[in-house]
């Protein structure tokens, strides 16, 4: 059972989260989003070896935001809350 | 002469406490303080159980967690425990005993002839020779004959285990010397501490075996350090057992109770973890070495020590080191006739006085039948002996370092695996980080808790300290006999080497070839020597061999301390309705939609028929029914409007305050992943009325879709499902009943039509009136504060008396709503149903904004024509309705193939004939022709109809 730290509510057990998707995943607008980069925004992983920088949600306070962590040792290197660089916007 | 109790010593034992119990069927005499492995032995019971495959006689053989073959279901007052380990349950007045896997007992196993066809039945005997026909046929007898304890399947849980969440600075694992260095080391800094240790008493090798630290006593300053420990408030668990070490330090502890309560369940989040789990003692391999009588030396130390019980009267120690010399020289003072086999040229330097030592001699083979009669050596002679004892060298307990994701390292000095490379937050002490002497195991305990070590100096050992000098002693290939690697799993040396022939030479894959490191001893006793023989068989390296991967739990843990206070109806609780009494009281019978405890039907009639009487006097006059479980999300803000068009594959923001729309959302691969109706009260606030089962989904959804696109200020969100009751009046006569209510709203239907919405008062409480109907008829849904509902409930039923109003269950209400094509999403719909499918085309076409899915709309898939379509299909009066999930079939170039399937079917009362909805391919253009439709073989015809079948022109809505 990993520890999270969420950036509202501190380090908490991993079963009051659920995970977002890959950090940096940003949404294509419009229909006229070729076929290739929208299979890519719903489908295609880099399913990274160790560092990671992924979405994610404390389910209790309901909070997205955003972790580093290592996918082979599981080791978290931190979590922040969601900025510009995750809206894409 | 076999083993016997001492009149005098045993530190553990209480002798003015006797008690008795039985073992199969046998009574045996004890004192309070024996475990029943240590009143068995006192008892001079030889045969405790039977092994796993061959039924062969076998004998207790540890003092501990390693015992691989004692293996007895326990049975008490509270229930019945199978395969737990007869040397770690304390032997308690009354309980009954038995062995495993024999029968009827194990002095007397009817399937002890297995073992003289045991050169018939190598590893894989069974997974080789039962292939044909099939497995299957054979396995219920296999199984039989095989295994260890039964379940008692009647077993019911008396009280709820207890789990424990706790935190603290320092867990010790093995309150042996080294861990309590450790715990006196963190608690003299400060610390707060958890020790925990899986026997009844601290002390490790110090309860049995000689030692001084610091001029005191072994056990006194065991008893001190543990005293002193409590005293400053630190938490000291006995009985229990640290089973699995998992992510970011939680270790898990399994707290067995003496009363016979059940098992407590730790989940422990230390800032630091120190190992002190000690080390286990190897057999050494010999021919016939699972004899009964052919025990652990250090167990027999521990035995004689700690429950004054001398395992043997003619007493042969076979050796590879220097820790069997304790045990040889104490039983010899306590009366037996003790020699040492030692493998070594200079065994014997510590033997005590009456111990006869062979040096550079092996055992070659045991002799005997239901016990160890004597042994042949390597010279060629032979000792009598009614005892064996072994020490083959010690294994650390790694396990749970290896759990950490410790890496392992060889050490030839200690001829074992010890941890290699740090794991940050985890300290090993002691036996399993290979200390061998007094000293350096409390030197390490102190060290190894790292920065929470107290700066004051370590405890030292003052007597004479332990050597060890061991050499390796490993079973060889080609050995005449059968050499026992594997005691719990039945796993010879033959059987490593059939294995390696066979090549099966990854540890991994002989490990589960022949069963070897298995089971709930998990190899505690037989891996090293399993990996030492195959190194030697393929020529490697016992390090360059490696070991298998080391899981939880290190010792079986009950399920029912797994599962907590988490069974029955707190498994997974349903949602309540506020007004579940009531209904009960009016005969609504419950049952489960989509997490909610709802009533099907209301009446102590049978159900079909209640179901249908329902539905048509639903259409006759007026229906009451509960939509509490009803999504209510709000959505309030400055982009509330460009927030729901965002949401919704329908435009929302063109929707007037006051009014509502029906709408789909889409998932963002195009399916439809909701529907429902979505309310607009004022220019920036919106309600959100989704699916009942998809509450918290879809407030999932909002959420997401807020924080990650629209921003923290712009949208808030809010579920209110829980806090509004709302019910329902539907019907050709339900504005009278609504009119009759007096809410102070106006209802004639220019001011509400419907799809519009109104606030109005029950007494003194606001209530929200929306004209959105699932039934096809007028219909009024009332929502109010939900611990006020009952009163206007109450008021709904006696309003509607003088129209025959009659209560819908969900039952007939899905009857009512598949009569118009209304669908239920996931029912009617599965994980490809895109909106086009259901006959909502025109804003995949049509809007201009952005929205979720979009995109998906327009994919090859989604552009293809022969997608599955919402559909009715009719049937002839009188038929019976189609099964639901029921396949349109047809015929092309000769094969049967699917073209959809029926999603929903009901009779429907009011058209006297089934009415069906179905997915059918290219559906939407074939209305009027019949398909074939088959279920369980059996195939009808259908013709393809418009979904909806009662009043398709929705004048019922309005009238």
């Amino acid at each position: 059972m990993q520890l999270f730290p969420c950036p509202f509510c501190g380090p908490r057990e991993e079963s009051e989260f659920h995970y977002g998707g890959e950090a940096g995943n940003l949404r294509p607008d419009g229909s006229e989003v070729t076929a290739e980069r929208w299979a890519g925004y719903l489908h295609m992983r880099d399913n990274p070896k160790g560092p990671t920088r992924e979405i994610w949600v404390h389910l209790t306070c309901g909070e997205f935001f955003a972790m580093s962590r290592d996918s082979v040792n599981h080791k978290v290197s931190g979590s922040s809350v969601l900025g510009e660089a995750e809206h894409g916007a | 002469m076999s083993a016997s109790r001492l009149t005098a010593g045993g530190s553990d034992i209480d002798r003015d406490r006797p008690l008795s119990f039985t073992f199969d069927g046998r009574r045996v005499e004890g004192f309070a303080g024996d475990t029943i492995a240590s009143a068995l032995l006192a008892s001079g019971q030889a045969v405790v159980g039977r092994s796993f495959k061959y039924h062969r006689p076998r004998g207790i053989w540890g003092s501990g967690v390693e015992e691989p073959n004692a293996l007895v279901d326990v049975g008490s007052a509270v229930g019945r425990v199978p395969n737990a380990r007869a040397t770690t349950v304390q032997a308690v007045d009354g309980i009954k005993v038995r062995s495993v896997n024999a029968s009827p007992t194990a002095e007397n196993d009817r399937n002890a002839v297995l073992d003289r066809f045991a050169r018939f039945l190598p590893a894989a005997f069974y997974y080789k020779t039962f292939m044909w026909p099939d497995w299957h046929l054979f396995e219920p007898r296999i199984r039989a004959m095989a295994g260890l304890g039964v379940v008692d399947s009647d077993w019911k849980p008396r009280q709820v285990s207890d789990q424990v969440n706790h935190h603290c600075d320092v867990l010790v694992v093995g309150a042996g010397p080294a861990g309590l260095a450790a715990a006196a080391s963190a608690a003299a800094a400060g610390h707060s501490v958890v020790l925990v240790d899986d026997r009844t008493h601290p002390g490790g090798s110090l309860r049995h075996r000689a030692g001084e630290v610091d001029g005191v006593e072994g056990k006194a300053w065991v008893d001190a350090t543990v005293a002193e420990l409590k005293s400053g408030g630190q938490l000291v668990l006995s009985d229990t057992t640290a089973f699995g070490l998992y992510d970011h330090n939680l270790v898990a502890l399994n707290q067995r109770h003496s009363d016979g309560g059940p098992d407590t369940l730790w989940r422990v989040r230390p800032r630091r973890i120190v190992l002190a789990t000690g080390a286990i003692e190897r057999p050494v391999p010999f021919a016939n070495n699972d004899l009964p009588r052919i025990l652990s030396a250090d167990a027999a130390l521990s035995y004689l020590r700690r429950h004054g019980v001398l395992v043997g009267r003619e007493i042969v120690v076979a050796t590879n080191n220097d820790s069997a010399y304790e045990p040889a020289s104490a039983l010899a003072a306590a009366g037996a006739s003790v020699t040492v086999v030692d493998c070594r040229r200079e065994g014997g330097a510590q033997a005590g006085t009456g111990v006869r030592v062979l040096a550079s001699r092996t055992i070659m083979a045991a002799r005997g039948r239901n016990a160890v009669q004597g042994v042949l050596l390597d010279d060629g002679t032979t000792l009598a002996a009614d005892c064996v004892l072994v020490s083959g060298g010690w294994t650390p307990t790694v396990h749970l370092f290896s759990q950490a994701k410790g890496k392992l390292a060889w050490s030839d000095q200690l001829a074992a695996f010890i941890p290699g490379e740090a794991v940050d937050g985890i300290g090993v002490a002691g036996a399993v980080a290979g200390a061998v002497s007094l000293s350096d195991a409390l030197a390490s305990g102190a060290a190894a808790t790292g920065d929470f070590r107290s700066s004051s100096s370590a405890p030292r050992g003052t007597g004479a300290e332990a050597t060890l000098g061991v050499v390796s002693l490993w079973p060889k290939p080609k050995t005449k006999g059968r050499v026992w690697i594997d005691y719990q799993s039945d796993v010879t040396a033959k059987d490593v080497e059939l294995a390696a022939r066979e090549n099966f030479v990854s540890v991994e894959h002989l490990k589960r070839y022949t069963t070897l490191g298995m089971a709930t001893d998990q190899g505690k006793t037989s891996n090293l020597n399993g990996l030492a023989l195959l190194a030697d068989i393929t020529g490697r390296g016992i390090a360059e061999v490696g070991t298998t991967t080391y899981r939880p739990p290190f010792t079986p843990v009950p399920f029912a301390s797994l599962v907590g206070s988490r069974r029955g109806s707190m498994h997974a609780p349903v949602r309540r309705l506020p007004l579940e009494a009531t209904h009960r009281a009016a005969g609504g019978v419950f049952q489960e939609y989509g997490g909610w405890l709802r009533p099907a039907y209301y009446g102590g009639g049978e159900a079909g028929a209640s179901i249908q009487d329902e539905a048509r006097r639903a259409r006759q006059s007026v229906a009451l029914f509960d939509g509490s479980t009803l999504g209510k999300i709000e959505v309030i803000g400055p982009r509330a409007a460009e927030f729901v068009d965002f949401i919704y594959y329908n435009t929302m923001s063109t929707l007037k305050p006051g009014h509502c729309r029906y709408g789909f959302m889409l998932s963002e691969n195009g399916v439809v992943f909701d529907d429902g109706v979505l309310v607009r009260l004022d220019e920036h606030r919106f309600i959100v009325s989704c699916s009942s089962s998809h509450v918290t989904a879809v407030h999932a959804r909002l959420e997401e879709w807020r924080q990650d696109r629209f921003g923290r200020d712009a949208v808030y969100i809010h579920n209110a499902t829980a806090q509004y009751a709302t019910l329902t009046v539907s019907g050709p006569n339900a504005r009278q009943v609504v009119e009759a209510l007096d809410l102070g709203a106006a209802l004639d239907d220019a001011s509400l039509p419907h799809m519009a919405v109104a606030a109005g008062r029950f007494a003194g409480n606001e209530v929200r009136v929306a004209r959105v109907s699932f039934t096809g008829d007028r219909s009024y849904e009332i929502s109010i504060r939900a611990d006020r509902a009952e009163a206007l409930w109450a008021r709904m039923q006696q309003e509607g008396r003088a129209f025959d109003a009659v209560l819908l269950g969900l039952e007939s209400l899905m009857i009512l709503r598949a009569e118009k094509g209304y669908i239920v999403i996931g029912k009617d719909t599965d994980g490809t149903t895109m909106p086009h499918d259901l006959g909502v085309a025109g804003p995949r076409t049509k809007r201009a904004s952005e929205f979720v899915g979009r995109r998906s709309l327009f994919t090859e898939a989604g552009n293809r024509a022969d997608r599955n379509q919402l559909v009715g299909l009719a049937l002839r009066e009188g038929e019976a309705p189609l099964a639901t999930g029921a396949h349109g079939v047809e015929k092309r170039e000769g094969r049967l193939r699917s073209i959809g399937f029926v999603t929903s079917s009901y009779q429907s009362p009011t058209l006297g004939r089934p009415v069906g909805l179905a997915l059918i391919e290219r559906g939407a253009a074939r209305h009027g022709e019949t398909i074939d439709v088959q279920h369980l073989g059996v195939v009808r015809q259908a013709t393809i109809v418009a979904p909806c079948a009662f009043d398709p022109e929705g004048s019922r809505l309005h009238a």
